[in-house]
């Protein structure tokens, strides 16, 4: 029986390991110690058992694969004696988790342990039970744990209680059987129990929403009372800590108080005295005391407002923010940011020590204080705190940078107020951290930086200006290429100054320069490559005098091991040698990025649903239209002799129509992947993106151009041929094809259109919004709105009102019925138009309200629109 | 709620580990890696918390162990560093002025003292004395079995002589 009598013994074997030197030596010492634990296992000894399960557990530790011990435990946890017991469960606590199936063999052994007469075995079995039983185990044993939170002796009580938390979390099913016997023990004197209790009480109401109800009516006071006592309590040598009795127990009072008094004001009333009393009274020179008022806190800001509570509270925070322990500090900023959605004044205030916590040498406090710093950002204070952080981002943590760009970049996506300061703190951003920054926020500064069309000149030079300094941050660079390339003559020849800016001399040659270097540079990507290589092309047209140097740099690409710089180069290069006529054409500038569409994009909302009709258009075009797509990449491919001939006919016209309607001819014979033909000529309307990208960024951009269809298409005055009126629609692709057909334009301009939208839906309706605008009046906007019913019930008396902002005027014209049947099978349409005052700056919200009798109740839906197209 | 308490010593060193949370071997041992590596990289001044992984561990060190013990966001921080006390004072009663060794040895009266203090993440008593009682009877109930043991194959090797 004695485990240390003979063999190696457990001490002997952890010196030997600790005398290893290398990692092999330890290695070999333990696998002769497994192999000694294994065959033992097999010859099934008894006597050293306890020793082996022991030795595996130190093995374990270290992490060598011990599951042949995982039978030991279960054996001598069926052993009659404790010291088997004992260390049996540990063993099974350490060896085993809830998901093996062994497990479920220990039930039975657990069910009697739990009968034991030895009250300490009843421990072990309660303890091991609270540790890792699974659901199957907490259904079988709550009767038996149920019964043991009466047991005579109180440390099985509290052990029970502990035990009733697992069982609850795994089974919640069954927490009702646990809510009188916790009345109980919230009764209790012993603070063992009472803590445990406590514990077991919070983890209830969490579950039930009747037990919480129940114990707010039967214990608040009860419990009011205890925690007044242990307040007030005469010096207890056993639970003192730095002159306060037992502050475990302070802190669960304190959160079970607050669980309690949450959203109920009686509840919140009667915690009143004693809350303040906690919150003035602890003594805040030690930790103990620090994290009783934390709690107390807590619990002030999350019980019915008692406004001189939140005083309280909040100027405990302020000092815990000026402490010079970072502990209390950090819990300082942690509380403040709930204290946010309470007060945001009184945070406010703070602000100042705030913004030095984000600057802290402590990872911990500066993540902490930069989310709540983000949280206290708004319209006012917006220009100063960025400066700030972007000041800040200059000398940080190389670690730390990722966070603050991410934060910065949201901050001035949300809050900019204009176009210019958006464009600036971007671009300091980009130059600072631009390596840190997502794609999703160049992107968007893109469609930022193409929507402000008086900012094209402004912009591009900032960013020339910016890049001679910073040219090793690799989104910079990408957003510096595509803007030069798209507004490169206004960089040469300084249009749209603004008064602000200090001239720049710019030669062509200076411009083609920051290309040159930026696609020869070592670290540069795929994509900065690529969109070099468009940029290069565009160029070649803005500036003619650069031509053969251009055509040069494009031919150093022709070897490029990448399949995509490759061919690429090779189609530029011939259309800057061969297609002079239809070059200018090609490279015209992009047309206008549609906002509204990219940041709903960007929202994950599905466009597809409400768009339907354009956007599966434009799918359609992308997919099936892939031959004509192919015999355009010809012309920079293997036959550009025959391909120019042949595409002028009126042959190509009817490829070109094709391009609409899904069937393809086949009679374009190509050899080259048809998927390649289509990324060249995304790429062409695109940034740039390469192969891997096609599928979600480069044929997304393209539709964007697409969707906000305005008809300033590029191409359109290089045509010379009638088209047919179904192409008015004009898509950006379209025009491009346009170059080659004979036809004149189609001079149709009927205003910019846009996609309509769901604008409100709920289970049980729907609510879309058709756009129209009247040419030349770009501030009103008609409006169709249509109501679906979702439901199979009819409604009746159906009204519809609607509220706008004061830039905004509404008209609504009288709906075309006010009974809405049901299954959407008619719909009611009704005409609202509105004049937006701030046309250009502000984008269209509106408040609606919409109320309707269903059999004979009146039902009332009500919501908020913001997602109209934007420049409406 | 305590997901796991860990143990580790300046070395990386593993010398306690407390799952209440289900983590199966391999996340247990990344667990272990990812944090000795953030939390001994620590400077001394800095605070004692660490988010990691949407939790936070709470550490302290005394002499050359750090104490580890992960809780959720909305848990105090600055009680678990006095639960993280509360158990090194009974540890320090128990082996008198406790030191990594004894606890290296002796690791499993570690968890049976870990196991009066915490179940089910929770703490279960806040007085030292009655931890300290409760696993004193628990040993002298082991050492009496084992006495017991010895006198009996005594008598039976007296016996057989």
């Amino acid at each position: 029986m004695n485990p240390f009598s003979s063999g190696t013994r457990l001490r002997d074997m952890i010196r030997a390991i600790r005398a290893c030197k290398t990692a092999a030596e330890e290695r070999a010492v333990i696998r002769k110690e497994c192999a000694s634990i294994r065959a033992s296992v097999s010859d099934n000894d008894n006597e050293y058992r306890h020793r082996n399960l022991a030795k595996l557990m130190f093995i374990h530790m270290l992490g060598y694969p011990t599951h042949f011990g995982q039978m030991e435990c279960l054996k001598l946890i069926a052993a009659p004696g404790f010291p088997e017991k004992r260390i049996g469960y540990l063993g099974l606590m350490l060896l085993l988790d809830e998901r093996q199936e062994v497990l479920m063999l220990v039930t039975n052994s657990l069910k009697q342990d739990l009968n034991h007469a030895n009250q300490y075995i009843v421990g072990l079995a309660l303890c091991a039970l609270g540790n890792i039983c699974s659901a199957e185990m907490a259904r079988d044993l709550a009767p038996e744990v149920e019964r043991l939170l009466q047991f005579r002796d109180p440390n099985i009580r509290k052990k029970a209680a502990l035990c009733s938390i697992r069982i609850v979390k795994k089974v919640p099913d069954l927490a009702e059987n646990f809510v009188n016997p916790v009345v109980s023990l919230l009764k209790e004197k012993h603070h063992g129990v009472l803590l445990t209790g406590i514990q077991l009480c919070i983890e209830l109401c969490n579950h039930s929403e009747e037990a919480l109800e129940y114990f707010r009516k039967k214990c608040t006071e009860g419990l009011v009372k205890v925690l007044k006592d242990v307040v007030n309590s005469s010096y207890a040598p056993e639970y003192d800590i730095s002159g306060i009795a037992d502050p475990f127990l302070h802190i669960r009072l304190l959160r079970l108080l607050r669980v309690l008094g949450h959203g109920d004001a009686d509840a919140s009333d009667s915690m009143n005295d004693i809350l303040a009393q906690v919150a003035t009274k602890t003594e805040s020179n030690k930790n103990a005391g620090n994290a009783i008022l934390y709690e107390c806190v807590e619990t002030i800001m999350s019980i019915e407002d008692i406004s001189g509570l939140r005083v309280l509270a909040i100027n405990i925070l302020g000092r815990f923010l000026s402490n010079r322990d970072n502990n209390i500090r950090y819990v300082a900023l942690n509380m403040l940011m709930k204290a946010v959605s309470v007060d945001d004044q009184a945070v406010q205030r703070h602000r100042t020590t705030i913004l030095e916590c984000v600057k802290d040498s402590d990872a911990s406090i500066r993540k902490r204080a930069l989310e709540l710093i983000y949280l206290l950002v708004n319209e006012s204070n917006v220009k100063a705190l960025t400066k700030e952080l972007i000041d800040y981002l200059q000398v940080s943590d190389q670690d730390f940078k990722g966070d603050l760009t991410a934060k910065i970049c949201s901050i001035v996506e949300k809050l900019s107020p204009d176009k210019i300061w958006y464009i600036d703190q971007m671009l300091k951003v980009l130059s600072e951290a631009g390596n840190h920054v997502k794609d999703e926020v160049w992107h968007a500064l893109i469609v930022v930086i193409t929507n402000a069309s008086n900012l094209h000149g402004y912009t591009v030079r900032s960013l020339y200006k910016a890049i001679q300094k910073s040219a090793d941050q690799e989104t910079l660079v990408r957003v510096a290429v595509w803007c030069i390339g798209e507004y490169g003559d206004m960089l040469v020849n300084n249009i749209g100054m603004l008064n602000l800016e200090d001239p720049i001399t710019v030669t062509e040659n200076d411009a083609v320069d920051v290309v040159e270097i930026a696609i020869k540079r070592h670290s540069s990507d795929l994509t900065t490559r690529a969109m070099c290589l468009i940029a290069l092309l565009k160029l070649s047209s803005r500036f003619p005098s650069c031509s053969q140097r251009i055509k040069d740099i494009v031919t150093q690409s022709k070897g490029s091991l990448l399949l995509e710089l490759q061919q690429r180069s090779i189609e530029f290069d011939s259309i800057i040698e061969k297609h002079q006529n239809i070059r200018s054409a090609l490279v015209e500038r992009m047309p206008v990025l549609d906002e509204a569409t990219f940041s709903g994009r960007k929202a994950g909302s599905i466009l597809a649903a409400t768009v339907s009709t354009s956007l599966n258009y434009v799918n359609g075009v992308a997919t099936s239209a892939a031959a004509p797509l192919v015999d355009l990449l010809d012309l920079g491919a293997d036959e550009p002799a025959a391909a120019a001939p042949t595409f002028s006919g009126g042959n190509f016209l009817q490829d070109l129509l094709d391009v609409g309607t899904s069937p393809f001819p086949s009679q374009s014979g190509t050899t080259q992947a048809q998927k390649n033909g289509t990324d060249v000529l995304l790429d062409l309307l695109s940034i740039g993106s390469p192969p891997p990208e096609n599928s979600s960024s480069a044929p997304d951009i393209l539709s964007l151009s697409q969707d906000n269809k305005i008809s300033v298409s590029p191409l359109d005055s290089l045509s010379s041929a009638t088209r047919p009126s179904v192409q008015a629609s004009s898509t950006a692709m379209m025009d491009l094809l346009d170059g080659f057909g004979p036809s004149p334009p189609p001079t149709k301009d009927n205003g910019p259109a846009y996609p309509p939208i769901v604008a409100f839906e709920s289970s049980s309706l729907r609510l879309m919004f058709n756009f129209s605008k009247q040419p030349g009046n770009p501030q009103v906007t008609e409006i169709e709105a249509n109501f679906t019913n979702k439901s199979s019930d009819v409604y009746t008396n159906f009204i519809f009102q609607a509220a706008v902002p004061k830039f905004l005027q509404l008209h609504l014209e009288p709906a075309s019925s006010n009974t809405l049947p049901g299954n959407g099978n008619e719909s009611i349409t009704q005409k609202l138009r509105v004049t937006n005052s701030q046309h250009g700056k502000k984008s269209m919200v509106m408040r609606i309200r919409i109320s309707y009798k269903l059999y004979n109740k009146d039902v009332l839906e009500e919501g908020q629109i913001s997602n109209f197209p934007r420049d409406l | 709620m305590i997901h796991f308490v860990l143990l580790i010593s300046r070395q990386g060193k593993v010398r306690l580990t407390k799952w209440y949370s289900p983590y199966s071997q391999k996340e247990r041992s990344k667990v272990i890696r990812e944090l000795s590596g953030t939390i001994l990289s620590r400077g001394p001044k800095l605070c004692n918390f660490v988010e990691w992984r949407g939790l936070k561990v709470v550490y302290k060190r005394y002499a050359s162990l750090y104490f580890c013990m992960c809780i959720n966001q909305e848990d105090n921080e600055l009680e678990i560093l006095e639960i993280i006390h509360h158990y090194v004072e009974i540890l320090d009663r128990y082996f008198g002025s406790v030191c990594e060794l004894d606890l290296i040895f002796n690791f499993h009266k570690a968890y049976y003292i870990l196991d009066e203090v915490l179940i089910a993440g929770e703490l279960q008593e806040s007085s030292k004395k009655t931890v300290a009682r409760l696993v004193a009877t628990q040993d002298s109930l082991v050492e009496a079995a084992k006495e017991e043991a010895n006198s009996i194959s005594n008598i039976i090797a007296q016996a057989t002589k």
